[in-house]
């Protein structure tokens, strides 16, 4: 049975792009923290499109901005699948793998939100 | 294995955005009167040639640098051909690639179509600078989606903002629940 959508029409964006703008002004646009998940076949096999998923999710809910979600192919690192890449603006790299849904709600709640590596899930790529 | 379509599209899509794709159009249709479910996706990707065309649908070939890759569109064919539909590709150098594939509705081992408003929301949402335009023509009803519309709608405000990624969510998710039946 088809249940009816809250939010039908795309007019309403026009609202949302003005609150989302106040929150931009304040930070001069720029981002904090690119999330880069790994997309490729096997990625999604082992459950990438959850992760993806998961970390749209939980910036959502905690209303932040400022976190840029890109995906990219397969990264080489098949055995650790799903793969993550966070980077701060400084550039900074770390790699988290054998991720979850869970694990990414938590990644954002710890690294993104508190600047914290978050070590238990922290993986170095393996050589192939 | 990929136990949903919505994952089949997944890989899909993620071949064009690989091949340097800037606008891609997804076609879903569910057809009753014809036992029919056509999924279609075309891109403008850099293309293929007929020998690459040859080797992305055959599970034996994969190079060392295709490896986790190589599997992806073999395992879609086969799917489909195993549920009494068809799969095909056309591809050219420089013109992009279009893929259709298509299964009887009703076939007991057709997966289902599955989370398909996750593939969408995950595509829109983490690849702003690509046009997404999909179509899905369901049983109840059709729903279009034309990123390009989102992206002018909101201008300088990203695509990945807290506020627009839960207005997307609950827009994609409430319309495509809405036209979808039971695929």
């Amino acid at each position: 049975m088809a249940e009816k959508g809250k939010i039908k029409t795309l007019d309403q964006l026009r609202k949302i792009r003005e609150e989302a703008k106040k929150a931009m002004d304040i930070r001069e646009g720029k981002y904090e923290y690119k999330i880069v998940v790994s997309m490729g076949t096997s990625g999604i096999v082992a459950g990438a499109r959850e992760v993806l998923r998961a970390f749209l999710d939980a910036i959502a809910e905690n209303g932040l901005s400022g976190v840029m979600v890109t995906q990219t192919g397969f990264m080489g690192s098949k055995t650790i699948e799903p793969v993550v890449i966070v980077e701060d603006k400084a550039g900074n790299q770390v790699m988290y793998g054998n991720l979850t849904p869970e694990k990414a709600k938590e990644i954002v709640e710890r690294h993104i939100m508190k600047g914290e590596t978050v070590k238990e899930y922290a993986v170095r790529a393996p050589v192939e | 294995m990929m136990e949903e379509l919505a994952l089949h599209i997944m890989d899909v899509l993620q071949n064009s955005l690989a091949a340097g794709a800037r606008n891609v159009e997804l076609d879903i249709e569910e057809n009753s009167d014809e036992d029919l479910l056509t999924i279609r996706v075309r891109d403008d990707g850099k293309g293929m040639t007929k020998e690459e065309l040859e080797k992305v649908q055959d599970p034996f070939y994969t190079t060392k640098r295709d490896m986790g890759v190589g599997l992806g569109i073999p395992m879609f064919k086969w799917v489909a051909e195993h549920c009494d539909g068809h799969f095909s590709m056309e591809s050219s150098p420089g013109r992009g690639t279009t893929l259709e594939a298509t299964f009887r509705l009703s076939h007991i081992d057709r997966p289902p179509i599955g989370d398909l408003a996750s593939t969408i929301f995950g595509l829109v949402a983490s690849c702003p600078d690509v046009r997404l335009l999909i179509r899905y023509k369901g049983i109840d009803g059709e729903f279009v989606f034309d990123s390009k519309e989102v992206k002018d709608m909101l201008g300088e405000v990203p695509i990945s903002d807290a506020h627009v990624l839960r207005f997307l969510k609950e827009y994609i998710g409430g319309n495509l629940r809405d036209v979808m039946g039971t695929a």
